[in-house]
């Protein structure tokens, strides 16, 4: 074809062939990126995800917590000393308890944050000038969340006086409140931080060992062949999960262990039972991941929904910041996510030596997040090449 | 001899009216197809005309969207486990695990189908596809005719009634493609039904039935013979200098519907022998060419059913 050996004869070397060729893979870029639905999704999710979560659900001295009160007489001074917790804007009554056992149970399964206990007789006393205890117990496993709290408590004493009572001398307080520190009264953060990471980093790997299973058989043409053969949905999952708890327990050994040899984070409760609730949390994130996996078109999707699911469940569980300080929508999200409810597990057996009954509502939460997962990637799961 | 045969025992695949759309273009067209069982079916058609899809179609792995029918005796629709079970599949692209050695590939197959002892079943293929020295190798690092001859094995290792073999000789030596179809001819004695696609028309003179099928329409189907005959396409075949021209020359006239260079010959075929011969009188006594008549090949013959079923679906 002569027309072609002419045009190849005529050809030297175009002007500017730096910028041209640059230019050229910079369009092919943006032709990719715009067919690329994830990540143009990701390029406004992160940043409005981040800016709304920090912004609004963040809260780093948390008010309104949680608070049971035992109390056991109804008198107008109890009345006072209430109010007046509650004036702090720290404090919020949320359960009230009618026995001790009750009262320490709340507070191991972290329902509530701090216990105010007035005990019987305690106005009388207050009037004989017999100097009280009123006891304020608080759950310091994170000392962020218990430590501006309790160092208002001070305040509390003088604003109950002002108001009703005009007893004893100003100088001497009529009562003392006693605030106790209780699973971490030396206010530690490493004894939060060390549990909170044995979640926060299976969360991460385990996501990513599943979230590129199924993707990757994809890319790599093998579930052609995997699809023709007699396998369900169900024995594909299974043989994909099963091997990575094995991996996921190994890893919460290791970091168990670590914290526990050279941060000397104490370890209370049941070995066994902290071993049972992470293998089940362990296989609910795998079974999340997993999901991502049935979902997503490539392994870069996959990866991507791993990281926006990563995001939330490091700031929304209660691992950096209290939990009980966030708004109760950013709550609910928080309920919502596996790390959460582990996290609770994991910092009430090992610090507080909870047992499995304290532990009920947190276990069954994982449990049904699990199944759920496993419902969604089994369903997902296309036995066909449609 | 039998009366009337059960079509269940004899027959392997017995399909009628299959269609299939992607995106709202239809790759398969109201196809129907019998499969006698022992045969080697060969099932051809030039790039994207729905031989893959057919396939697919035929072991559970894509749905018809209308058409029914039978694979093995068990309907397409609603027993593809139970096809699956009895089907060997050999996709088009390697698609074993490449990070898995081919031990361990054959392996994997064998527990999947349940077969008793997997390590013996993987280490007599083995022994069989005479991989020996190179179980352990990666089947990734191996190289096109082995990873043909892995992928064969895996899906036969099984025992499958039936073999489903999509393009398993693209890009193989001639060598290798040789030992291929002497090896689907042994398993085909021992009762297996295989369906193959292919390119390769001598691939196709290997078959005892063959098929054809271009944008998803089924054009012929019979023994070689039969669909050559069928065609009704007289052609001829002229030597000599000047061919080039020639061949411009004669394209497009009445009657000629294919003028093909073969070699240092040129073959021109119709299907209206008169309007033909009228046609090329003028240049049977130009010097130095030697015109003969031939027999069409099945080549001329697919290339054209391929033309004119450009001309009627394009």
């Amino acid at each position: 074809m002569s027309v072609t050996s002419d045009h190849s004869r005529d050809r030297k070397d175009p002007p500017f062939g730096f910028w041209r060729r640059s230019y050229a893979m910079l369009v092919k870029e943006f032709i990719q990126l715009r067919r690329d639905r994830v990540s143009f999704a990701m390029i406004v999710m992160i940043p409005v995800m981040q800016l709304l979560l920090f912004g609004f659900a963040i809260n780093t001295t948390p008010r309104h917590l949680p608070t049971a009160v035992l109390l056991q007489e109804d008198s107008d001074l109890a009345r006072s000393i209430l109010k007046a917790m509650e004036n702090t804007a720290y404090f919020r009554f949320t359960r009230e308890v009618h026995s001790v056992q009750e009262f320490d149970d709340l507070l191991l399964a972290g329902k509530v944050l701090f216990g105010v206990e007035i005990p019987r007789g305690f106005e009388r006393a207050v009037r004989r000038g017999d100097r009280p205890a009123l006891l304020v117990a608080a759950d310091a496993t994170d000392p962020v969340a218990a430590g501006s709290a309790l160092s208002a408590l001070g305040m509390v004493v003088q604003t109950a006086l002002q108001h009703d009572l005009h007893i004893g001398e100003p100088a001497l307080p009529p009562f003392e409140i006693r605030a106790h520190a209780r699973y971490n009264p030396a206010a530690s953060s490493r004894l939060n931080i060390v549990p909170g990471l044995v979640g926060t980093i299976l969360t991460m790997t385990m996501l990513i060992f599943t979230a590129l299973s199924v993707t990757r058989e994809i890319e790599r043409g093998t579930m052609e062949s995997l699809l023709s053969m007699p396998i369900t949905p169900v024995e594909v999952m299974l043989g994909k999960i099963l091997p990575y708890v094995l991996v996921g327990f190994i890893q919460a050994i290791l970091i168990i262990g670590i914290g526990v040899l050279l941060f000397g984070v104490p370890v209370y409760g049941s070995l066994t039972l902290l071993a049972l609730l992470s293998t089940l949390f362990i296989t609910t994130n795998l079974a999340i991941g997993y999901t991502f996996s049935t979902i997503a078109q490539n392994q870069l999707q996959a990866m991507q929904m791993s990281i926006m699911f990563f995001l939330p469940s490091i700031l929304l569980s209660g691992f950096m910041f209290p939990f009980a300080g966030m708004p109760v929508w950013a709550q609910y999200i928080g309920e919502g996510l596996p790390l959460t409810h582990y996290l609770r597990i994991v910092r009430a057996i090992m610090l507080k030596g909870a047992t499995l009954p304290n532990m009920q509502y947190d276990a069954i939460a994982l449990l049904v997040l699990m199944l759920l997962a496993m419902t969604i990637a089994v369903m997902r799961f296309r036995r066909t090449l449609d | 001899m039998s009366v009337a045969p059960t079509p269940a025992s004899d027959i392997a695949i017995d399909v009628r009216g299959l269609s299939k759309s992607f995106g709202g273009r239809e790759v398969v067209h109201d196809l129907s197809m019998q499969v006698k069982r022992g045969t080697i079916y060969g099932f051809l058609g030039p790039n994207g005309s729905g031989k893959t899809t057919t396939i697919r179609m035929l072991c559970g792995l894509l749905t018809p969207d209308s058409g029914e029918g039978t694979c093995l005796g068990y309907d397409i629709r609603r027993d593809a486990d139970r096809i699956k079970r009895q089907v060997g599949y050999m996709t088009q692209r390697f698609s074993l695990y490449q990070d898995l050695s081919v031990r361990e590939n054959l392996e994997f197959v064998a527990r999947l189908y349940g077969v008793a002892d997997a390590r013996r079943a993987a280490a007599d293929m083995i022994q069989r596809l005479g991989l020996n020295g190179r179980e352990e190798q990666l089947a990734g690092a191996l190289s096109g005719g082995w990873k043909q001859r892995l992928a064969l094995g895996a899906c036969t290792l099984p025992s499958p009634q039936l073999l489903l073999l999509d393009e398993p000789t693209a890009g193989v030596d001639p060598k290798a493609r040789r030992d291929f179809w002497n090896e689907i001819h042994a398993l085909a004695a021992d009762g297996l039904t295989v369906l193959v696609s292919t390119h390769y028309m001598d691939e196709a003179e290997r078959c005892h039935e063959i098929a054809y099928i271009a944008y998803g329409h089924l054009l012929a189907h019979g023994t070689v013979d039969q669909v050559i005959a069928t065609s009704a396409l007289s052609t001829w075949t002229v030597a000599g200098d000047g061919l080039n021209a020639l061949a411009a020359e004669l394209t497009g006239k009445p009657g000629i519907d294919m003028v093909a260079p073969f070699g240092t010959s040129l073959h021109v075929s119709g299907r209206d022998k008169a309007a033909m011969e009228a046609s090329i009188a003028p240049y049977r006594d130009r010097d130095g060419l030697r015109w003969q008549h031939g027999e069409p090949s099945l080549e001329d013959v697919f290339i054209e059913l391929m033309t004119r079923a450009t001309d009627n679906f394009r």
